[in-house]
């Protein structure tokens, strides 16, 4: 296991420190180093100059503390975490704390990426140094003041004291440490003193999302702007050949249509005068004839798995030797369809783009590389670019994708005027970035007793498996172990959906090693205790996940999800995850309702390090776990002729309050390095689910969603 | 277009809109109560809801120039100057993820309860089957219905 702990930081690079204007100190810092999906550690934070800063903290003179935090929020809650931890070396009251969102600065946006669940892993070093610096600097010159040596000087909750017992607020030295030197050593603390970390903290955010101010993107107006509804071409493998804006310019409200690209833009002075002027365009589409159906990406998926040789992964040991030896082979093909992410505020953004500057407002996780691809686009240089970031209604990936800031970059620089485009529902589900379907096939040899090859086959549309998802559990557990992927280029656009890949690879997996439990008679989470038992930690470094972690963790769920000590009308089902430097188990209880499952409960064990804030952890996991369940029962999308057959909730399936289990969290307790929340609650849902329902109905689920098998097989349920 | 008056928190405000827009744009685009959101567009979601005459219903799917007579409230209107027992419940527990969502499930939440000042969880779940949380945060909202329900009594 990595320790995150020893990261050495040339604190003289990454703080500087000024006066503020209006009296009191101004700290400037690198947030985060590396919040880049493909996280690299925060290593290179010494490279960095005074004006790549992206965070500042503002002490004011009645020692209250605001903190500018730069990190996208979508819902995760780091608005909240990372300012916690902050204020936790720098020892203030957390109600003398508040936070805001800082601003895209032109300079500075290189590492502003919500996204990967990385935000707090690779805040956390960073994050405690500022704290602990800043609050050496006002201990310093408290000490100065007194004539001390500062080491005699102590602070906590905003006061510092020195051996006499006499007192000053941060507030009356805040003028005097502001002109002081950046100390290169401090001490953090140690995780029994935290007074923060650890306590539950309300969303920073809450007054103003339960009172309905403005916070969002699609909340977002500035003087004179219209508001714009794009039609892009409703399949994929499209293409504009005429159109007929006659009817639209008749519209009320409507006052300019323009072709850009193979989209239409209709400005108006409302969202719905624009949406009306949408829906009359007379359109002429064409296509090259390359019109995608899903029944034929089922077919090229298939061919895949079919093939004798992929792009290889991880192979140890030689797995075709252990079949040939096996005692029993089993083998079984996994498929998931296409999801869109339908994040709950559909896809928007503002642009307004004149001579002197680029003004973008609006969510996105991904501003830095959004802002480069706008300078880009529009040939401007990237200092005249000023991004504000709204809160985002929920991520799940698809605002790491700046389309739709692209949109509007461009309709502006089109039509010189300050826009908003805004996504219909329809627009959001039929233009998406979706998941894309995937097939898993798997094949275990048995020998013995014990599990000696492991052979898994992936297909998918577009893309694989990325970084060290090859080498997550079983890898290291079973001595003959081979992945391999391949896949089929198509013209629908896919990326990456809350826990990308595992999201479904884990259901695969763990509804897999339930059937080889099965087969070898053993209980299905003694099988997964017995093959952690062969990892030794540390030993192949590209092995992340930690065997005795994960083994805690499951003990864990194991324990309080009451594992096998249920009454006789409940069934039960069990996985055990890692994705994202986070160790996860979970317990399903279902019971059966006219054979159909009723899920009641998840019991959810989590290994994520220090927990920052419980009550916004809890908050995740209790997401990511209906979350996963919700689209392993329903989620279900596909495509005739290059267009989707679901593009509003009227037919495309989201979970509802009644489908909900109640969702139970528990955490092992450590003090190791916090690791993300944001997606790893998700995978093992759907795979502990299938279990369950296996163990009331003998039903084996292999497809999502579920509800379809369930349906279709429904003649065959009996209970 | 045409004009019409609406009494909207409270405050007559005239408007002027074409007579088939949705209340929901009126009110986020012509009064700037962005408060009230859009999700579906078509009755799906709630995240549109807002009070008529007390009782919830979807912005999105009533034109505004057939409300002239009632009386409209929306999240905006829902605190006096203190938070109403449904919003301190909400923040009590921490609901919200994204937050989009939690305008709707607030209205919805407050003219149930007016409805059912005590209910049991099978009749919030009922109740609030019809707000999606694309990130599945009901179980606090359940609760928090649960909490608002014993602070009125
Ligand atoms: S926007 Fe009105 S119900 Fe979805
Ligand atoms: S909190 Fe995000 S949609 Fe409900």
């Amino acid at each position: 296991m990595k320790d995150q702990n020893k990261v050495t930081f040339s604190r003289r690079s990454f703080i500087r420190t000024s006066a503020l204007a209006s009296g009191g100190l101004l700290i400037g810092f690198n947030f985060l180093t590396a919040c880049e999906e493909t996280a690299k550690p925060p290593v290179d934070i010494s490279k960095l100059n005074f004006n790549e800063f992206n965070a500042f903290i503002e002490i004011a003179d009645n020692g209250y503390v605001t903190i500018y935090s730069p990190n996208p929020e979508i819902g995760q809650g780091v608005k909240t975490s990372m300012p916690m931890i902050i204020a936790e070396e720098l020892d203030v009251p957390w109600e003398h704390v508040s936070v805001k969102q800082g601003d895209l600065d032109t300079k500075n946006f290189q590492r502003q990426v919500a996204g990967g669940s990385q935000s707090i892993r690779f805040g956390w070093d960073a994050l405690r140094q500022t704290g602990a610096t800043a609050k050496q600097m006002l201990i310093n010159a408290a000490a100065a003041k007194w004539a001390v040596d500062a080491s005699t000087c102590k602070a906590a909750d905003g006061i510092i004291t020195n051996a006499n017992g006499d007192t000053l607020g941060y507030g009356d030295v805040v003028n005097e440490a502001a002109g002081l030197e950046v100390p290169e050593d401090v001490s953090l603390k140690s995780p029994q003193d935290y007074k923060i970390i650890g306590k539950d903290a309300i969303n920073v955010d809450m007054e103003k999302i339960i009172t309905g101010q403005p916070l969002f993107g699609l909340d977002y107006t500035s003087e004179g702007m219209f508001y714009v509804s794009v039609a892009r071409p409703p399949a994929f493998g499209q293409k504009i050949s005429s159109f007929d804006a006659t009817a639209t310019k008749a519209v009320n409200g409507v006052s300019e249509v323009v072709q850009f690209g193979d989209k239409i833009a209709v400005l108006a002075s409302s969202t719905w005068a624009a949406m009306k002027g949408k829906k009359v365009l007379q359109i002429e589409w064409t296509s090259d004839g390359n019109l995608e159906n899903t029944s034929d990406h089922n077919d090229e998926l298939n061919k895949i798995l079919d093939r004798k040789n992929l792009d290889v992964r991880r192979e140890d040991g030689n797995v075709e030797k252990a079949f040939a030896e096996a005692d029993k082979i089993i083998e079984r093909t996994y498929e998931s369809p296409f999801l869109p992410h339908n994040c709950m505020e559909p896809m928007n953004f503002y642009a307004n783009i004149t001579e002197e500057k680029v003004h973008l407002v609006g969510p996105i996780q991904t501003p830095a590389g959004t802002a480069r691809r706008i300078a880009n686009l529009i040939n401007r240089n990237e200092e005249d670019i000023h991004l504000e970031m709204t809160r985002m209604g929920g991520g799940f990936g698809r605002r790491l994708y700046g389309d739709f800031a692209l949109e509007a970059a461009e309709i502006s620089n089109l039509t010189k005027k300050p826009v908003k485009v805004v996504f219909s529902r329809e627009d959001d589900m039929a233009a998406g970035i979706y998941r894309p379907a995937i097939k898993y096939r798997i094949k275990a040899s048995l020998k013995d007793g014990k599990v000696t090859a492991y052979h898994l086959k992936e297909a998918a549309i577009n893309s694989n498996m990325y970084g060290l998802i090859p080498h997550f559990f079983p890898a290291g557990a079973i001595e003959n172990y081979k992945v391999e992927s391949g896949n089929y280029r198509s013209n629908i656009t896919t990326g990456a959906w809350r826990a990308p890949y595992t999201n479904f690879l884990a259901f695969a997996e763990q509804s897999f090693f339930d059937e080889l439990a099965n087969e070898l008679n053993v209980d299905a989470v003694q099988l997964r205790l017995d093959l952690l038992s062969n990892v030794e930690d540390g030993k192949d470094p590209n092995i992340q996940y930690s065997a005795k972690r994960m083994i805690d963790t499951i003990k864990l769920a194991a324990e309080k999800g009451k594992w096998g000590k249920t009454n006789a009308n409940t069934y039960q089902g069990f996985a055990a995850y890692y994705s994202h430097n986070t160790h996860v188990a979970e317990v399903v209880d279902i019971t059966l309702n006219n054979g159909q499952p009723k899920i009641e409960k998840v019991t959810v064990a989590v290994d994520c390090g220090i927990v920052v804030n419980p009550t916004g952890a809890k908050n995740q996991i209790e997401g990511g776990v209906i979350d996963g369940i919700g689209h392993a029962m329903y989620g279900d999308f596909s495509f005739e002729e290059g267009k989707p057959n679901d593009v509003n909730f009227n037919t495309y399936r989201l979970i509802r309050m009644r489908e909900t289990p109640i969702v139970e969290t528990h955490f092992v307790e450590n003090e190791l390095s916090p690791t993300g929340l944001g997606e790893p609650g998700l995978p093992p849902a759907g795979g502990a689910l299938a279990n369950a329902i296996r163990n009331a109905t003998g039903q084996i689920l292999t497809k999502q969603p579920f509800i379809k098998e369930l349906n279709t097989r429904k003649t065959d349920l009996t209970i | 277009m045409s004009s019409f008056n609406l009494k909207v928190n409270g405050n007559k405000v005239s408007v002027t809109a074409d007579d088939d827009t949705p209340l929901l744009w009126v009110l986020r685009d012509e009064l700037n109560l962005v408060g009230t959101k859009y999700g579906c567009g078509i009755g799906q979601c709630g995240a549109c809801t807002v009070h008529v005459d007390g009782v919830a219903m979807r912005s999105c799917s009533i034109p505004a120039s057939r409300l002239t007579d009632s009386d409209i409230t929306t999240i905006e209107g829902l605190a006096s100057d203190k938070l109403s027992p449904v919003q301190e419940a909400w923040k009590e527990l921490d609901v919200p993820q994204c937050g989009y969502c939690q305008a709707g499930q607030i209205m919805t939440a407050t003219s149930f309860l007016k409805q059912n000042p005590s209910p049991d969880n099978e009749e919030i779940r009922s109740a609030m089957h019809g707000n999606l949380c694309r990130c599945a945060s009901y179980n606090r909202i359940e609760k928090a219905v649960a909490l608002a329900a014993k602070k009125m009594s």
